[in-house]
């Protein structure tokens, strides 16, 4: 009896913390829309119709437009998956079919390595080197340039190591297959080994984005922080995470209550995107290469 | 396989859980998360101490960047005098500084510019004096400007320095972000919205102003005369810009020749009592002037 | 995996080549110098400016001037102190979730489900989010304001879903004849969680805590608006600490003149990262079977 006792308390512990942490994400959830309740009912649609963004703690006087950021945002997160995605899968590639295995051990060790750097040494390192050369070019050099270039370091080792592990997945039964019938080197990657990882492919991309999309100091730091469309490459820019690190502390009202619906917007978006891998996922575990 | 099946079926039995009973244990959460404060925080700053009590007395101070680095030495010379006193001084702005201080987040909040109307409810103390000072790195050869032409630039009327007889090099506008009071007493001199401002780059603190135009040469941007003049004393390659023929100093700021100027206060809910009044007190006294002078503001009466 | 990885490159090696292929080496090729090239300029940045000022004494002093001089010491305490704090907190909380997701709930049940949905969705929350989060609930509402305990925990509710996808790894590789046999012994189910399967996981549960240690130390987003900046020794938890990341920030965006100490601390934090990362893929490699690398 004391035995069924002793099980029983352990496994009510074992639930009672687990869904504590799995509640977690629910109370981040509630926070978010308690905080920035005041202003959705305040803003509401000004949030995209209002002329720029220069708030006030008072809605009157300000002007709350997030779409330039929103841009800006969505700018700087395709940039970097545009260049790290091809870097990242020729990477993975080459630690599976390419280098012969040492190389290959050695380099997948580089992208662990580069996976362990802090963004905001990416984020100093942007700004004491990227920026002084992209101001060569075109001033003023903090711009969406630059961010593109750091979060694409910055993204490329999570989307090269969920590839790789992707690859290496691959049934031996299908490179086997594929030689067997002559099929080219070129042909077995695009054919064979690229629709059988896909799933793990899909995941890498989808992590690299969502990494890009809450990045926040290493773009605050490089990209100029200015509330703007960008019509160029060159042109600084100011992100939804930037902006929310650069106006907390100063923001009062219903500034700061915009400042959480900016967060709120943020965290949609990633849960969304976790949810849709994860269907993703599912699917095509289910259905098999 | 056999193995699997056992393991996997063995330990599941439990029913699954209600939606009732998944409320029930979110309740329970939050009440263990609210007593986590009464666990581990006294409150850490609201005894009235007269001086002779031996534990340690902590004030937050909150607010404004400018007025933060000379609190911070004040706090730091404060912290000496008095064993058991400790003073935490955090940036945040202005603003941040009133509403810390009116919610009673903050014992003082830092202030860098004179009250305006309906903010009388809290009690001003005012500090030092300090003016605003266009800045451009050292080695651009432009050595003054009118008001004009300041604001030509920010509004993006003049592009390059070549037409203000410098460089031909296009000119990087350097503005503050949104909330700072520097930002507001900048665009009151010159009569203009922040919506019209074209800035090239937005920065967050006084300091990043700084760290900005000293890491670029075409860049221009406005930070408190006192921040400017010491980091010009540390070697920082900056410097400041003549405006309408007079030349940014403590001195200009001092006998009211230089015109951009405010004066610093910290601001407290009500009328200061114990540590909060001593504190309030001893930066407000003679004692402190050096220290003042030391960050390069300007003293009161002094 | 890596003995299979090897058969299966050796192999691919064999592959006949056709037209096309030329294309495809060179750009791969192309690619992992650009990466090799990128990471090699950025790190060798790092340790040539960033060796000069490392000593003892950059260890161990208060921080002066704003960081142009002096050293890291109490920015040092508490960095760790905030680690301390965050395992603390995360630690229970997450090994009790990963015994029960591995050992004594369906995967795919209706407890195990949802739980395992939110930990991947709070996996993928932005960091400057979390900072939101940790500063509205821990430094407002619960009123711990700026301090190092607020860190700390908004840091463990980060590391939660790292710490328990690890440690629930390191359970599911722990062979089912351990359970059998403590089974066929007739041990209650917390005799053999506490006796065998714990110990057996210890690997897996110690790479998680490794990883959830390296995300900490690196995060700067959410410590700005929950553990402040005050760059003083720490007295107490309800002290406000800078860690090292955010001494990295100030001093490249705030401090004039800083960026020869922003090198220094630069390179301690890698230094430190590199070595826990090593630490944790050593201890997976040697001890558990596989190991799902989102990091």
């Amino acid at each position: 009896m004391s035995r069924w006792v002793g099980d029983r308390s352990l496994i009510a512990c074992l639930r009672l913390a687990a869904a504590t942490t799995g509640s977690v994400v629910l109370l981040i959830f509630v926070f978010l829309v308690f905080e920035s309740w005041s202003a959705l009912e305040a803003l509401g649609l000004r949030f995209v119709t209002d002329s720029s963004w220069h708030p006030a703690s008072d809605p009157s006087e300000g002007t709350f437009n997030l779409t330039p950021m929103l841009v800006g945002t969505l700018a700087a997160t395709a940039g970097s998956m545009l260049l790290a995605t091809p870097l990242a899968l020729a990477s993975a590639v080459f630690c599976n079919f390419y280098a012969a295995p040492r190389p290959a051990q050695l380099y997948r060790r580089m992208i662990e390595l580069l996976a362990g750097i802090p963004s905001v040494v990416y984020g100093f390192w942007g700004l004491v080197v990227l920026v002084p050369l992209i101001r060569q070019i075109e001033p003023p050099g903090a711009s969406l340039l630059a961010g593109i270039l750091v979060l694409t370091i910055m993204i490329l080792p999570t989307i090269a190591l969920t590839a790789d592990s992707a690859f290496g997945a691959v049934p031996e039964s299908y490179l086997q297959a594929s030689a067997a019938l002559g099929l080219s080197r070129t042909t077995t990657l695009a054919a064979v080994v690229v629709p059988a990882a896909r799933s793990g492919l899909f995941t890498g991309v989808m992590l690299g984005t969502g990494r890009a999309l809450g990045e926040t100091m290493a773009v605050l730091m490089v990209c100029g922080n200015v509330v703007q469309t960008p019509a160029s490459l060159f042109d600084p820019i100011r992100t939804l995470t930037a902006n929310i690190a650069l106006e907390m502390a100063y923001a009062l009202g219903d500034h700061r209550s915009a400042l959480f619906v900016t967060g709120l917007a943020l965290m949609c978006i990633v849960a969304a995107l976790v949810l849709l891998t994860e269907a993703a996922a599912e699917r095509w575990t289910v259905e098999g290469p | 396989m056999l193995l699997q099946e056992s393991s996997s079926s063995a330990p599941r039995k439990r029913p699954a859980p209600t939606g009732a009973a998944f409320g029930l244990r979110l309740g329970l959460l939050i009440c263990l998360l609210s007593m986590l404060p009464s666990a581990g925080c006294q409150s850490p700053s609201e005894d009235p101490a007269g001086g002779t009590v031996e534990e340690t007395v902590k004030l937050v101070v909150t607010g404004s960047s400018t007025v933060a680095p000379l609190v911070s030495d004040l706090a730091k010379a404060f912290e000496k005098k008095h064993d058991n006193a400790r003073v935490d001084v955090q940036t945040g702005g202005s603003s941040r500084g009133m509403s810390d201080a009116r919610r009673g987040l903050a014992d003082i909040g830092m202030v860098s510019r004179s009250p305006k109307e309906g903010e009388d409810d809290l009690r001003w103390h005012p500090i030092a004096n300090d003016g605003l000072a266009i800045i451009v790195h050292a080695d651009n050869p432009v050595g003054a400007l009118s008001s004009e032409q300041v604001e030509k630039i920010y509004r993006g009327d003049i592009e390059s320095w070549h037409s203000v007889g410098g460089n031909d090099a296009p000119i990087t506008v350097v503005n503050k972000a949104e909330g700072r009071s520097t930002l507001e007493i900048f665009l009151g001199h010159f009569g203009f919205e922040s919506a019209d401002v074209e800035a090239d780059v937005v920065i967050g603190d006084n300091q990043q102003g700084i760290k900005t135009v000293s890491g670029n040469p075409d860049a221009i941007a406005y930070v408190s005369i006192g921040t400017a003049e010491f980091e010009t004393s540390e070697g920082t390659p900056i410097k400041l810009l003549t405006l309408d023929s007079v030349v940014p100093s403590t001195a200009a700021v001092r006998d009211g020749t230089y015109p951009i100027s405010r004066t610093l206060h910290l601001v407290t809910a009500d009328e200061p009592e114990g540590w909060v009044a001593a504190f309030v007190d001893y930066c407000r006294s003679t004692e402190a002037h050096p220290l003042v002078e030391g960050q390069y503001f300007v003293p009161l009466g002094g | 995996m890596s003995p299979a990885r090897r058969a299966g490159n050796v192999y691919a090696r064999g592959l006949g080549r056709g037209k096309g292929d030329g294309f495809l080496s060179t750009a791969v090729w192309l690619a992992v110098a650009l990466v090799v090239g990128a990471f090699g300029w950025l790190l060798f940045d790092v340790v040539r400016h960033g060796m000069g000022g490392l000593s003892l004494s950059f260890l161990l002093d208060g921080v002066e001037s704003s960081g142009r001089a002096g050293g890291i010491g109490p920015i040092l305490v508490s960095t760790l102190l905030i680690l301390g704090v965050c395992l603390l907190a995360s630690v229970p909380f997450g090994l009790a979730t990963a015994v029960l997701l591995a050992e004594f709930t369906d995967a795919e049940g209706s407890f195990g489900r949802p739980v395992r949905r939110s930990l991947d969705v709070l996996a993928g929350v932005p960091s400057i989010v979390f900072g939101l989060f940790g500063n509205a609930l821990f430094c407002i509402y619960l009123g711990m304001g700026f301090s190092i305990l607020s860190g700390g925990l908004t840091l463990a509710c980060m590391v939660l879903p790292i710490f328990i996808r690890e440690a629930e790894e390191g359970f599911r590789a722990v062979p089912d004849e351990h359970r059998l046999s403590a089974a066929a012994l007739g041990f209650t189910r917390s005799r053999t969680l506490f006796s065998i399967l714990l110990p057996a996981a210890l690997p897996g549960i110690f790479v998680g805590l490794v990883l959830g240690v390296g995300r900490a130390l690196a995060e700067t987003a959410a410590l700005i608006f929950t553990s402040g900046y005050v760059d003083r020794m720490p007295e107490s938890l309800l002290d406000s600490g800078r860690s090292l990341s955010i001494h990295i920030y100030d001093l490249s965006m705030n401090v004039a003149g800083g960026e020869s100490n922003a090198y220094t601390t630069a390179l301690v934090l890698v230094g430190m990262l590199l070595a826990i990362n090593g630490t944790a893929s050593w201890l997976s490699d040697r001890w558990v079977r596989k190991r799902w690398m989102t990091h």
